[in-house]
C-alpha cells in the first residue's frame, strides 16, 4: 500500500496540502507513487519534442524586449549617458534603481537554496532550482547597469583592481568598489551552487537523452557523474559547504549595496537602518518574483504536484513577514528623521512623501506595505490569481522603493538652487523594459532545457524515501488517514 | 534512496580525458593571471613606445649640435620657459647659422628648399602625450625639472628616440617623489648634470643637497589629482 494521501471524502488524489495536522506532515509531493514518476515528469519538459505554444509566445515577446535592450544600450554607448534623463543633482536614476532592483530579486534564490537548506526546510526542494536560476539571471541583469552607467563602457575594466600602466587603482575605501566584489562573489557562488546541485539531474537527462547533441551536451555538463556512493558523498559535502558559503551572502550582498547610499552624506541616504532594511526588501521582492514566475511555470509545464499550493502558501507567508519588516523600516525612517532634529533629514523625508515624487512614494507604500497585509488571510495566500496579482504589485512597489530612495533624495538635496526634476527618456524606459526581456529570455531557456525541479533532491522528501517506508503495515496507514479525515471534517 | 537510474554509463568521459585534468587546472589557474599581466605590461607604453625613432626629413643630429657643439636646448626650443608647448624651431633658426656654416652641405637640401618656399619642414613628433593629458613645459622647467628627466640623453642621440615610457604611471612616479628629478635651474639643459661617470661620494652628497634645496626653494609638492592633468 502506498502512503499517498487520499482525500477521505471524494476518494480522489489530494491537491490541497495546506492544512496542518498535529503529528502528521503534509506531503510536499502529490500524486506520486514511485521515484521514476518524478524523473519522468520533470525530464519530459526538457525532453519534449514539441515546445508548448505558450513558451514560444513568451519567448518571442521576451526576445523582442531583449532587442529593445540591445538597441538602447548600443545607442547609449554610441551617444553617451546624456540619452538618459539624468541631470545635475540627479546623477543616478533608472540605472541604479534597476541595478538595486535586480540584485534584490536575486536574494530569494539564495535564501531558499542556502538558508532554508541549512534549516532543513523540506519545502525548499520543490522551488530551489528555479529560484536559484532566477538569482543568477537577476544578477546578470543587475550587473549590466553599473557596467553601462559609467558612460565609457570600453574602460569598464577599471572597476576591477588590475595592474596597469597608469598605476591607478580603484578607491578601496569606496562602497562602490565593495559592491563590485560583493556582487561578483555573489554571482560566482550562486552559479557554483546552482551548477553543483544540478549535476545529478543533468546526468539523468544525459542517460535519458536520445539525440547525439543532447547526449554530448548533458554528458559534458554532468561532469562524468555515475551516481556512485563516493560521488554522492562528495556531492552532499560540496552542497553543504556551498550552502554555508552562500548563507552570509544573503545578508552581506544587499548590505553592501545599501552602503552605496548609507555611507554618503546625502539626507535620505545617510541612514544606519539601510543594511537590514535593504536585505528585508531584497528577500521581499525576491520571493514576490519567485511567486510571479512559479505560478505560470507550474501551469505551463504541468508541475502543480511538485510546486504545490503549500509551497506557494509558504512563500506568501515569507512575503508577509518581510513586507512587515519593510513597512516597519519605512515608518522608522520617518521617526528617526523627526527624532534626529536634523533640519535636512526632516525635510528629506517630508519631501519624499509630499514633494514632487509623492505619487511614487504612495505607490511604493501601497504596494509594499498594504498589499502583503492581505496575505494574513489563508484564502488569499492559496488563491492562484490573487497571489499572482499581489506578487506583481510587490515587484512594482519594490522597483519604486529604489526609485524613491535614489531620485527623491538626489533631486532635492541641501541647496535649493540646484534642485531639479528627473524625467525619464524613452531610452531609460526601454532599458528597464529590455532588462526584463533579458531576464525572461534566460529564464525561458532554462525552463526548456534544464530540469526545473531538483529531481534527485525532491525524491528525498517523498514518503518513499523513508528507510522504514516499506516496513509500515497498511493498517497503520489507514488508521492515520482516518484520523486526518476526522480533523478536517 | 534508489539511485540505480544514475548508473547507466554510456555517455561518460573517455578514460584518456583524465589526462586533461591537470591541463585544465593549470590553464584555468594560470591563464587569467597571465592575461592580466600580459595586458598590463605587454600593452604598456614602456613596452610599446620606448625606443620609437622615426626617420626625420632632415638628417639633423642632436648628438652633434647639443652634444659636441654644446648648444643650449633653448636656442632652438625657445618657448619652454614661457609656454606649455616646447617650440619646434622654424627653418629660419637653422639658417641663422647655416648661411655661414657648411651652407653647401647636401644634408641641408630640405632646409634650403623649405627656406626658399616658406613651407616648414615636416618634422615628425617623437614625444607624444595624449590629448586628454595637459602637460605644461614651463611649469616643470621653471621649477628645476631638467630636459633629461623626460627626454633622456638627447645630447647623445644621432636621431632622437623616445627614451622614457611617458605613461601615466611614469608621470605619477615623479609626482609622488619629485626630488630625484630636480636640479638647480642653472643646470636645466645640462644633460650630464648628476650623471657624470666619475662622481665621488662627496659629489653625490652635494648633488643630493642641491636637489633638496630646489625642493624647498620652490615648495614643490606635486598634485596627484585627476584634474591636474585631465582638465
Amino acid at each position: 500500500m502506498s502512503s499517498i494521501p487520499v482525500d477521505p471524502h471524494s476518494g480522489s488524489r489530494m491537491t490541497d496540502n495546506t492544512e496542518n495536522h498535529p503529528g502528521a506532515r503534509e506531503p510536499l509531493v502529490l500524486n506520486m507513487d514511485r521515484f521514476s514518476q518524478v524523473t519522468q515528469q520533470v525530464c519530459q519538459v526538457a525532453e519534449a519534442r514539441r515546445t508548448p505554444m505558450a513558451w514560444y509566445i513568451c519567448f518571442a515577446l521576451s526576445l523582442g524586449c531583449l532587442g529593445v535592450l540591445g538597441f538602447c544600450v548600443l545607442y547609449l554607448i554610441l551617444t553617451g549617458v546624456g540619452v538618459w534623463g539624468l541631470n545635475n543633482p540627479v546623477m543616478w536614476a533608472f540605472d541604479i534603481t534597476n541595478f538595486v532592483f535586480w540584485v534584490g530579486i536575486g536574494h530569494a534564490g539564495t535564501l531558499i537554496s542556502a538558508i532554508l537548506f541549512l534549516f532543513r526546510q523540506k519545502w525548499r526542494t520543490g522551488i530551489n532550482r528555479f529560484a536559484e536560476a532566477m538569482t543568477i539571471f537577476a544578477v546578470i541583469c543587475a550587473g549590466l547597469f553599473p557596467g553601462i552607467h559609467v558612460g565609457r563602457v570600453w574602460v569598464v575594466y577599471w572597476l576591477f583592481p588590475l595592474p596597469n600602466q597608469m598605476e591607478m587603482w580603484p578607491q578601496f575605501r569606496s562602497p562602490l568598489l565593495w559592491d563590485v566584489f560583493a556582487v561578483g562573489t555573489y554571482f560566482t557562488v550562486s552559479l557554483l551552487f546552482w551548477f553543483t546541485g544540478m549535476v545529478p539531474d543533468l546526468a539523468t537527462l544525459r542517460d535519458r537523452a536520445k539525440g547525439k547533441i543532447q547526449q554530448i551536451a548533458y554528458g559534458a555538463f554532468s561532469l562524468g557523474w555515475r551516481g556512485s556512493n563516493r560521488h554522492w558523498h562528495r556531492y552532499e559535502r560540496a552542497y553543504l559547504l556551498l550552502a554555508a558559503l552562500s548563507t552570509p551572502l544573503v545578508l552581506s550582498v544587499h548590505s553592501v549595496v545599501s552602503f552605496d547610499f548609507a555611507t554618503s552624506q546625502l539626507p535620505g541616504w545617510h541612514t544606519t537602518i539601510f543594511p537590514p532594511y535593504f536585505v528585508a526588501g531584497a528577500i521581499f521582492s525576491g520571493f514576490a518574483m519567485v511567486v510571479t514566475l512559479a505560478v505560470p511555470a507550474r501551469e505551463m509545464f504541468g508541475l502543480k504536484n511538485l510546486i504545490t499550493i503549500r509551497h506557494l502558501d509558504n512563500m506568501n507567508k515569507i512575503i508577509l513577514v518581510t513586507g512587515c519588516m519593510v513597512g516597519y523600516a519605512y515608518s522608522m525612517e520617518f521617526f528617526i528623521a523627526w527624532y534626529s532634529g536634523a533640519l535636512y533629514e526632516k525635510f528629506a523625508f517630508l519631501n519624499r512623501a509630499f514633494g514632487q515624487y509623492w505619487w511614487a512614494y504612495f505607490l511604493m507604500v501601497g504596494c509594499n506595505v498594504i498589499t502583503p497585509q492581505l496575505f494574513w488571510f489563508k484564502a488569499i495566500r492559496t488563491s492562484i490569481p490573487i497571489m499572482f496579482v499581489l506578487s506583481l504589485l510587490v515587484n512594482v512597489g519594490m522597483w519604486f522603493e529604489r526609485f524613491v530612495i535614489i531620485v527623491s533624495s538626489l533631486a532635492n538635496d541641501f541647496l535649493p538652487s540646484s534642485w531639479d526634476v528627473f524625467v525619464p527618456t524613452w531610452v531609460d524606459i526601454g532599458t528597464l523594459l529590455g532588462s526584463f526581456g533579458l531576464f525572461m529570455v534566460l529564464f525561458l531557456l532554462f525552463c526548456r532545457f534544464i530540469p526545473m525541479i531538483a529531481i534527485a533532491e525532491i525524491k528525498a522528501i517523498m514518503p518513499q524515501a523513508d528507510p522504514h517506508f516499506d516496513e509500515h503495515g497498511s493498517d497503520d496507514h489507514e488508521a492515520q488517514e482516518e484520523t486526518k479525515g476526522e480533523v478536517t471534517s | 534512496m534508489h539511485r540505480g537510474l544514475f548508473l547507466v554509463s554510456r555517455f561518460l568521459f573517455p578514460r584518456w580525458s583524465n589526462g586533461l585534468l591537470p591541463l585544465i587546472v593549470v590553464v584555468g589557474g594560470i591563464m587569467p593571471v597571465y592575461v592580466v599581466y600580459f595586458v598590463a605590461f605587454g600593452f604598456s607604453p614602456k613596452t610599446l613606445e620606448v625606443g620609437y625613432q622615426p626617420v626625420q626629413p632632415v638628417p639633423f643630429s642632436h648628438a652633434l649640435h647639443a652634444g659636441e657643439l654644446g648648444m643650449d636646448c633653448r636656442y632652438c626650443h625657445n618657448t619652454v620657459e614661457r609656454a606649455g608647448h616646447a617650440a619646434i624651431p622654424p627653418t629660419q633658426t637653422c639658417m641663422n647659422c647655416h648661411t655661414q656654416i657648411k651652407p653647401e652641405s647636401p644634408k641641408l637640401t630640405e632646409i634650403h628648399a623649405s627656406y626658399e618656399s616658406g613651407l616648414p619642414v615636416e618634422w615628425i613628433k617623437v614625444h607624444h602625450v595624449a590629448d586628454y593629458a595637459y602637460f605644461n613645459h614651463s611649469a616643470h622647467v621653471n621649477r628645476g625639472v631638467g630636459c633629461v628627466s623626460c627626454h633622456g640623453r638627447i645630447d647623445q642621440m644621432e636621431v632622437v628616440y623616445q627614451a622614457m615610457p611617458m605613461s601615466m604611471g611614469w608621470c605619477l612616479d615623479c609626482h609622488r617623489n619629485p626630488e630625484p628629478n630636480l636640479r638647480p635651474v642653472s643646470q636645466l639643459t645640462n644633460m650630464a648634470w648628476g650623471l657624470e661617470p666619475d662622481l665621488t661620494e662627496q659629489d653625490l652628497q652635494m648633488i643630493a643637497g642641491e636637489r633638496a634645496k630646489v625642493l624647498d626653494l620652490y615648495h614643490i609638492s606635486p598634485s596627484e589629482n585627476c584634474s591636474t592633468c585631465h582638465r
